[in-house]
């Protein structure tokens, strides 16, 4: 067991923290008030290769691995949950998929474009009626000849408004249900039938672009299928295993953040003649909050490192999901509160944490789904 | 085009983070990272920049210092550079100023022929400004200091560059190959890239003794520095400043007046 991170992990955080710090951290504020996605971000991220970062360079991928990735999510996160996010949906839920599951006429056609950042991705399997139980799958997807032709639509796709791929669960054989009934494919936002719906307003993650898509008599060409008629679910699953390293970053970033700006406030904020810091019942919460964010960051990297050296790792990525998500959701209310009132103000980036956490316990997977998942590992099946 | 590049570059303490021990007035090092020199970043990146444009350009990086160096040579090549050179022996510890410069010219004629020599102004650590020029001075080259902008003529073989100065800057040209020393406002150094530091390490680091660069021993270390550092401490803080108040500009500048006029300074 070796605890200590390579040269080049150790060089992502330091590329990111700069990153972060010089073009992420001076916008964050202003694009969550405007609800604006910061696409001079976007474009500054695929310039220094953080949309492709744990793909092999022969797919045009950046080669790095999981772990760097994690990293890379944290660090953004730590100034700006919105901008983690992005990252995160397009790296885990779109350009893994392909990876995983394209032909190699797939992965040639998307992946060098995605892994650059010339086009963005999204994910689409959640629908009104099907959230937590993806089963109840309603978009179809019917064989017309050479073409697929979709009906239905998706609902909270993060990346929905600005993403030029799509990847997207239907239903193609009800009788099958959810094991065998759903396919997997990939729809580009140019494809005729298919638009975007409704952009959501939402409590946190304001710049990240969250919206509906639709499908009328959608029509893609035959080889849009990713993997195998069926394998829908499997697809969906395998990605959100992975896609839950990536949200257990941001809620770790976003811990790390609150809680790095509040051991500040605390250094200068004085009350009764000695500054915060200097106060035991105070210093007892801080020694709390930095236990669980260092927890949260050793499940997460042992759930990545497991995923670089293609070990089962699902039960892991959830428990690092489901300890990140509520040690997010832990840190920020305590941040807020260490702040007093000016935590609660928008002059202090606590209440934009406090805010963008809540989602970690909700998207890719509740913290009750995650609880299902563990369980049934530790049960079997 | 392709130009062939030397950077000069030293790693320092990061001067940010450093604290000084009040008894006995010296750095803090424990705990304190390593970094790239920042006018020094400023100088790889005008190199960078060259490549960008002329992409055959190939941009070596030289530095000296013990080696633990090599790493701010690997955050170079992960910037986009293409080779590191590490001068790294006991013989060259503790040189000053003329024996750095000693060793560091002698890799660069190993390194052999180039065009330009782009170094940083000066390190936060020393604060001398002297290695860049002592470098050109030794090798015969002509040299820029405190360069601003710089440009390629178009006969590829002279260079125009703003020399700032403190009121105002000159404009100069100067024919290759040339040493120019950066100042931070010739560019905005870029960040390291992710596939940059997953491909560093196919680049090559050479670690080079004193014997390998051929240098006279009696020129480089510390026995061979004609300066060595005396003393050093930390100026006293100043008192607490005053804050004059009064209900118009004009009463604060009276009292402004009278109480410089008290202290003779007026």
């Amino acid at each position: 067991m070796n605890f200590q991170l390579t040269k080049e992990q150790e060089f992502v955080r330091k590329m990111v923290r700069e990153f972060a710090t010089n073009e992420v951290e001076p916008i964050a504020a202003d694009i969550d008030a405007e609800h604006r996605f910061p696409e001079e971000n976007v474009k500054k991220m695929a310039d220094y290769g953080l949309l492709g970062i744990p793909f092999p360079r022969e797919v045009g991928g950046a080669g790095g691995d999981q772990l760097s990735y994690a990293i890379a999510v944290e660090e953004l996160s730590r100034v700006c949950g919105s901008t983690g996010v992005i990252c995160s949906a397009h790296t885990s839920l779109c350009c893994w998929p392909i990876y995983a599951w394209g032909n190699d006429e797939q992965k040639e056609k998307y992946l060098a474009d995605l892994c650059s950042g010339r086009k963005l991705g999204a994910f689409g399997l959640t629908e009104p009626n099907a959230g937590t139980d993806a089963g109840g799958q309603q978009t179809r997807a019917d064989l017309n000849g050479d073409q697929w032709v979709l009906n239905g639509a998706k609902v909270f796709i993060t990346n929905g408004g600005y993403a030029d791929v799509f990847i997207i669960m239907a239903m193609t054989d009800k009788k099958k249900k959810t094991r065998g009934g759903i396919s997997a494919f990939i729809v580009e936002k140019d494809d005729p039938g298919f638009s975007i719906g409704k952009t959501e307003d939402k409590m946190g993650i304001c710049a990240s672009s969250t919206t509906e898509l639709i499908f009328q008599n959608c029509t893609i060409p035959k080889d849009r299928l990713l993997g195998q008629v069926g394998d829908g679910f499997k697809v969906a699953m395998s990605t959100l295993d992975g896609g839950r390293i990536g949200i257990a970053s941001q809620a770790l970033g976003i811990a790390q953040g609150a809680f790095d700006v509040t051991v500040d406030y605390m250094k200068a904020r004085k009350q009764f003649g000695k500054k915060l810091s200097q106060m035991e019942a105070l210093q007892f919460e801080v020694a709390n909050m930095a236990t669980q964010i260092e927890a949260a960051r050793l499940l997460i990297y042992q759930a990545a490192d497991m995923k670089d050296r293609n070990l089962p790792y699902g039960k892991y990525s959830a428990m690092a999901k489901l300890f990140a998500a509520e040690t997010a959701m832990y840190v920020t209310t305590k941040a807020v509160q260490l702040h007093g009132g000016y935590g609660y103000t928008k002059d202090y980036p606590v209440e934009r944490m406090m805010r963008d956490a809540k989602i970690t316990e909700i998207y890719e997977g509740t913290s009750e789904v995650q609880k299902m998942v563990i369980a049934a590992s530790v049960f079997g099946k | 085009m392709a130009f062939k590049i030397i950077v000069c570059a030293k790693q320092v303490p990061d001067t940010n983070v450093i604290k000084i021990n009040p008894k006995t007035g010296t750095l803090i090092r424990e705990g304190v990272p390593s970094i790239l020199n920042h006018d020094d970043a400023n100088a790889l990146e005008e190199a960078l920049k060259i490549k960008d444009k002329y992409p055959d350009t190939h941009i070596t990086v030289v530095s000296m210092g013990p080696p633990q160096a090599k790493d701010m040579l690997l955050e170079c090549l992960a910037m986009g550079a293409d080779e590191g050179v590490l001068v790294s022996d006991r013989a060259v510890g503790g040189s000053d100023t003329w024996a750095t410069s000693n060793a560091v010219a002698a890799a660069i004629r190993k390194i052999g022929e180039f065009d330009l020599i782009f170094a940083g102004r000066q390190a936060i650590d020393g604060d001398t400004a002297q290695v860049g020029p002592q470098i050109a001075e030794k090798m015969d080259l002509p040299q820029v200091t405190y360069v601003q902008e710089f440009e390629i003529e178009k006969d590829m073989k002279s260079i125009t560059v703003k020399r700032a100065l403190e009121d105002g800057y000159e404009v100069i040209k100067i024919k290759t190959p040339c040493m120019l020393t950066a100042i931070k406002e010739l560019n905005a150094p870029r960040y390291m890239t992710i596939e940059g530091i997953f491909s560093a390490n196919e680049k090559p680091i050479h670690v080079w003794s004193a014997n390998d660069i051929a240098v006279d021993l009696d020129t480089v270390g510390l026995e061979a520095s004609p300066t060595n550092v005396f003393r050093s401490f930390t100026p006293a803080p100043k008192g607490k400043g005053v804050i004059l108040e009064g209900d118009t500009e004009k009463e604060v500048a009276e009292k402004l007046l009278i109480g410089l006029k008290g202290k003779h300074v007026v």
